[in-house]
């Protein structure tokens, strides 16, 4: 039965990922994310989903039952953000590695030094090289139905890769919005049963998690790269699928443009900031502003063509990262000035929002005049 | 005690470096035992032993038979079981297969009998 409910942006993660039906899940809480394990737990307790959970004592150890989970050839699950996704960082490549469809979502929350447990994009930027799909949400009904759309991605014989849904800690994962809940057939219908190929069973041995000498080690990571690029197309053709039977869709699945038919100026999003970029947009366009917002959905794999295609009336862009890579700008911008390399574009970087720090109208509205006057990027703070 | 080597100059022998798309004999030696499987899955079971940890080695040691008192010492000490007893006069011989070089039974040899010398590659 389909209703629409008020629900935070967790809870609406935790009701899409119970209809996708996961049978073990190794949950570890940590603010923002505290609310989906929260309620997976009791849906588990009512009866809503048949499913196990093990108490692991850390996230360390979360990402480590995922593995065995997947080895095992079950759907699983797990959330976690900031310092916890940190201390999975030493599983996540060995998951993805070996080729787990796993599904994880991150409320994004800025790394601690100083500690600080509001959002900023640093705990999963810092995990992009990791071999993992990111997908970043907008909304609580985008973080719905991307999660629903992450386990066919992830599960798709040509991707098998793991994946993050990532959305803003607080801002979105305690932000109540409408989500329309979808019908449990009809999830069925989109998003088939598991199939692994090769499991661990004691009847047909098999090794997961081999040493991989010089000689074998760089053609496994080949592989991966490969399968990435694949997930490009793969997460373009699920979004068309998925738009197709629940009629809502975001961007082309990669990359969401906004105004950006005749735009001069625009800038580049990820996440909530997007939705205050959207009325920026609005109010600039009301003044005969040639503006534009670009959203970048997919991180990794980074939609580096459909970028430039976007990009071709384009004059100067302005990148909101919520992210410094410290040293060189932020982790976003640097992307984007590679994937425009050759291009005559000017890149001004906007590192901004950082540990919580509001991206209001205004600071976007300095963006957009830096960017229209000529001048540098900067920190907005 | 140390004597050199040298692995025999090889026609064959290619400037490669052994990597395994070349057709010559070290780059054939070098051929992965893994295959490249999806998720660097080994779907076949006891697979370890086909390979050989002895090409790790720097030093071999040989145990002189001659010499050999079947005292054991060098079966016991040996952290890789490369050592095993002969079944036709109890003496003992390295498996230099799997043997890694780290001269432990040469060291504990109570008659010295296990010489060994550098293996240049």
């Amino acid at each position: 039965m389909v209703e629409i409910k008020v629900i935070s942006g967790a809870d609406a993660i935790a009701q899409a990922v119970k209809l996708c039906k996961p049978k073990v899940l190794p949950m570890y809480p940590i603010t923002p994310s505290t609310l989906i394990p929260e309620r997976i737990s009791e849906f588990v307790n009512n009866g809503e989903l048949n499913a196990e959970i093990i108490y692991v004592e850390s996230e360390h150890s979360a990402a480590s039952a995922l593995f065995g989970i997947y080895a095992t050839g079950v759907r699983s699950f797990t959330a976690t953000a900031s310092q916890g996704l940190a201390i999975m960082h030493e599983i996540l490549p060995i998951i993805s590695a070996s080729r787990f469809p796993a599904v994880m979502a991150v409320a994004n929350r800025a790394l601690s030094g100083p500690l600080n447990i509001w959002n900023d994009h640093s705990d999963a930027m810092s995990e992009r090289d990791q071999g993992w799909i990111q997908l970043y949400c907008e909304t609580a009904q985008e973080a719905f139905d991307t999660t629903i759309m992450a386990y066919k991605i992830a599960e798709t014989e040509k991707v098998s890769l793991p994946l993050m849904v990532c959305i803003d800690g607080f801002s979105l994962s305690h932000v109540y919005e409408p989500v329309q809940i979808e019908d449990a057939i009809k999830v069925d219908a989109f998003l088939p049963e598991y199939k692994p190929v090769v499991v661990l069973d004691p009847k047909r041995p098999v090794t997961f998690g081999p040493v991989a000498f010089p000689n074998t080690y760089f053609e496994f990571k080949e592989a991966e790269e490969k399968a990435m690029l694949e997930a490009a197309k793969v997460i373009e053709q699920v979004h068309a699928e998925f738009a197709k039977k629940f009629g809502r869709t975001y961007g082309n699945g990669l990359v969401e443009l906004i105004e950006m038919k005749d735009a001069e100026y625009a800038l580049i999003t990820v996440g909530g900031t997007t939705g205050t970029a959207r009325e920026v947009v609005t109010e600039l366009r009301k003044k005969k502003k040639k503006v534009g917002v670009i959203r970048i959905k997919s991180m990794r794999p980074f939609p580096a063509e459909q970028l430039r295609a976007a990009l071709k009336k384009v004059k100067t862009l302005g990148v909101i990262d919520r992210h410094a890579s410290l040293g060189f700008g932020g982790a976003l911008s640097n992307d984007v000035k590679s994937a425009l390399q050759g291009q005559k574009i000017i890149v001004e970087e906007f590192v901004a929002g950082l540990g919580g720090r509001d991206i209001s109208k205004s600071r976007l509205h300095d963006a957009f005049e830096t960017i229209i006057k000529g001048k540098k990027g900067y920190w907005l703070k | 005690m140390v004597k050199k080597e040298g692995r025999k100059k090889n026609s064959k022998e290619c400037s490669c470096g052994g990597t395994k798309e070349c057709a010559c004999e070290s780059s054939q030696k070098s051929k992965p035992l893994i295959s490249i499987t999806k998720g660097a899955v080994i779907l076949e079971p006891g697979s370890t032993k086909k390979y050989k940890t002895g090409e790790w080695r720097t030093f071999k040691p040989t145990i002189d038979l001659a010499r050999c008192i079947k005292c054991g010492r060098c079966w016991m000490v040996c952290p890789d079981a490369a050592i095993n007893q002969r079944k036709e006069d109890g003496k003992f011989e390295i498996n230099h297969d799997y043997c890694k070089g780290c001269l432990l039974c040469a060291k504990e040899c109570p008659v010295k009998c296990i010489p060994y010398v550098v293996e240049e590659k």
